[in-house]
């Protein structure tokens, strides 16, 4: 299952490395990245396969929030079917 | 393929624009349940629906957690319990209320659906034993939601269930603070698969069980109409309808994974744009968006005509099976713009009614003076069930009889049911008329004008 982790808040270094060391933690590979600084916030997109992860779907999700919460981050995931849903006919 | 903004729009929808899953709604049919009995009936109910709707919660908050999207309500509808309760020897049906009162605290779901009759036509022994027991078991239950159905398009209007309803409603008001009558709808032609409360019930030719979800997302819409200020309706209209398209989906996609995991087919998504009393999330202050200085000012039935039909337009190829009530919902207490129309004394119980002609629904949310008589509460519900009936939808009444107030005070009921103004009605008597009793017949199909 693929989800989309998405992350927005104020540019710092170390952001990408704390949220890659987290999800490798949990063994959830990740497929792609892309990043830029938007309106001034630095913004994240990433999707991540979930197949071969250690925790459960809210389990990652409470790391992430929780990871957010220590560094000001507004930190989620998502599966990556709502996106495709919204977005594709 | 998806792109980084497509991404951050969803994300903005719902962070910023209050797109939620408004409901999942599991209707089940309580049919076999009847019984000479009525102890043994209603534990029957209870069982049925504790069985089958255990991890209606659970899976609800699954599905929040990993689509990152609100589910506001988790709800269950019913078989309409007159059907049930007729074989039972007794003449009291609070029982029965307080059994699915029990049955939907023990499932943890927000509301049931389903303490109904369906009379348009003529009542049975066992409608009529429900409809005078409503006040009492809407005074002694929390979360069950009652519904009566007198009239349709093919049977007229039931006019002595009219003259009940107006006597159920005060009571119930009396009874109950008021409190009740949030969880009371009058309907003309109700729908069998509405999944949204108060009005939800299980229709006779659903299924066992099935899965229906409610969308919502005024706020979408109306973050949407604003990068179009100025433009011409079909632009207006086509905004509208792409952004119905994408909300609905939210709602397939939801559907399907509830039907999925709770091993229950799926009914329909209801293409609804259902307001809070969050500012941002109103159906008001689209209409305004559109042009109008305040909402229920000229022109406001053509705005509210043109986002029902675009947000159905919009709605219906994204979803593999529409249905249930489908369009904008007007409940004056539970839109943050309709209350401050309304008490600027601009949106009128009259222009409500004319408003009802063209979207979902009915005058649904108003508190009414508490000296309103039970006469002057049928007289509007017959109003309102004639719009319903010669224009062929389901229109409905929910009014609230503030009692011990007036013009000008407000009710406040809290969470998503908001607050209400107290609106004028006229004062002129409509007693002989309601008296009459009788039927309204059906009307005419052809030479429609």
């Amino acid at each position: 299952m693929n989800a989309i982790v998405t992350v927005i808040g104020e540019n710092r270094v170390g952001i990408i490395a704390a949220i890659s060391m987290r999800l490798a933690g949990f063994g959830v590979d990740i497929l792609d990245v892309s990043q830029t600084i938007l309106n001034g916030s630095f913004t994240m997109v990433m999707v991540v396969n979930l197949e071969g992860a250690s925790a459960s779907f809210a389990e990652i999700r409470d790391a992430l929030t929780e990871l957010g919460r220590e560094r000001a981050l507004s930190i989620r995931i998502q599966r990556q079917e709502i996106f495709e849903a919204m977005h594709t006919v | 393929m998806l792109t980084k903004n497509d991404i951050l729009s969803t994300i903005e929808m719902i962070d910023q624009q209050h797109l939620d899953i408004r409901t999942i709604t599991m209707g089940i049919s309580l049919t076999d349940c009847a019984d000479a009995s009525a102890a043994r009936a209603c534990d029957k109910i209870y069982d049925k629906i504790t069985r089958y709707a255990k991890n209606l919660v659970s899976v609800g908050e699954q599905i929040e957690v990993e689509f990152g999207i609100p589910i506001v309500n988790k709800r269950i509808s019913v078989t309409p319990i007159a059907l049930v309760a007729a074989a039972s020897e007794t003449a009291d049906y609070v029982p029965f209320c307080k059994a699915l009162d029990r049955a939907a605290k023990e499932c943890g779901v927000d509301y049931l659906g389903g303490f109904s009759a369906l009379v348009q036509k003529g009542m049975t022994k066992a409608d009529e034993k429900l409809i005078r027991s409503i006040p009492e078991a809407l005074a002694s239950t929390d979360v069950v939601c009652s519904s009566v159905n007198v009239g349709s398009t093919k049977a007229g209007i039931n006019m002595d269930a009219v003259r009940l309803m107006g006597r159920v409603i005060r009571e119930t008001a009396e009874r109950t603070n008021g409190a009740g009558c949030c969880k009371l709808v009058v309907f003309c032609n109700a729908v069998e698969d509405n999944p949204f409360m108060a009005g939800a019930f299980h229709g006779v030719g659903e299924p066992e069980k099935v899965i229906n979800v409610g969308v919502s997302g005024p706020g979408v819409v109306h973050h949407a109409l604003q990068s179009v200020k100025g433009a011409p309706f079909d632009v207006v209209a086509e905004t509208i309808k792409r952004t119905a398209f994408r909300i609905t989906r939210v709602g397939q996609l939801v559907a399907l994974e509830a039907s999925k995991r709770l091993d229950t087919p799926f009914g329909i998504v209801d293409l609804s744009l259902a307001p809070t009393p969050a500012v941002g999330d109103s159906v008001a202050r689209i209409l305004e968006e559109m042009g109008l200085e305040t909402c229920g000012t000229h022109g406001t039935t053509a705005a509210l005509a043109l986002l029902n039909d675009a947000v159905k337009k919009g709605g219906v190829m994204a979803s593999s099976s529409v249905g249930g009530l489908s369009g904008a919902f007007i409940p004056v207490s539970e839109d943050e713009g309709m209350i401050a129309a309304a008490k600027a004394g601009v949106l009128t119980l009259e222009k409500l009614e004319a408003m009802t002609c063209v979207c979902s629904v009915g005058l649904d949310m108003i508190a009414v003076p508490g000296d309103t008589s039970a006469e002057t509460i049928s007289a509007i519900i017959a109003d309102e069930a004639a719009i319903g009936m010669v224009n062929s939808k389901t229109t409905a009444v929910r009014v609230l009889p503030a009692i011990g107030k007036t013009i000008g005070d407000t009710v406040e009921m809290g969470g998503l049911m908001g607050s209400a103004p107290v609106m004028p009605v006229h004062t002129a008597s409509s007693a002989a008329f309601i008296a009459r009793g009788g039927r309204i017949p059906a009307p005419m199909q052809s030479l429609k004008n």
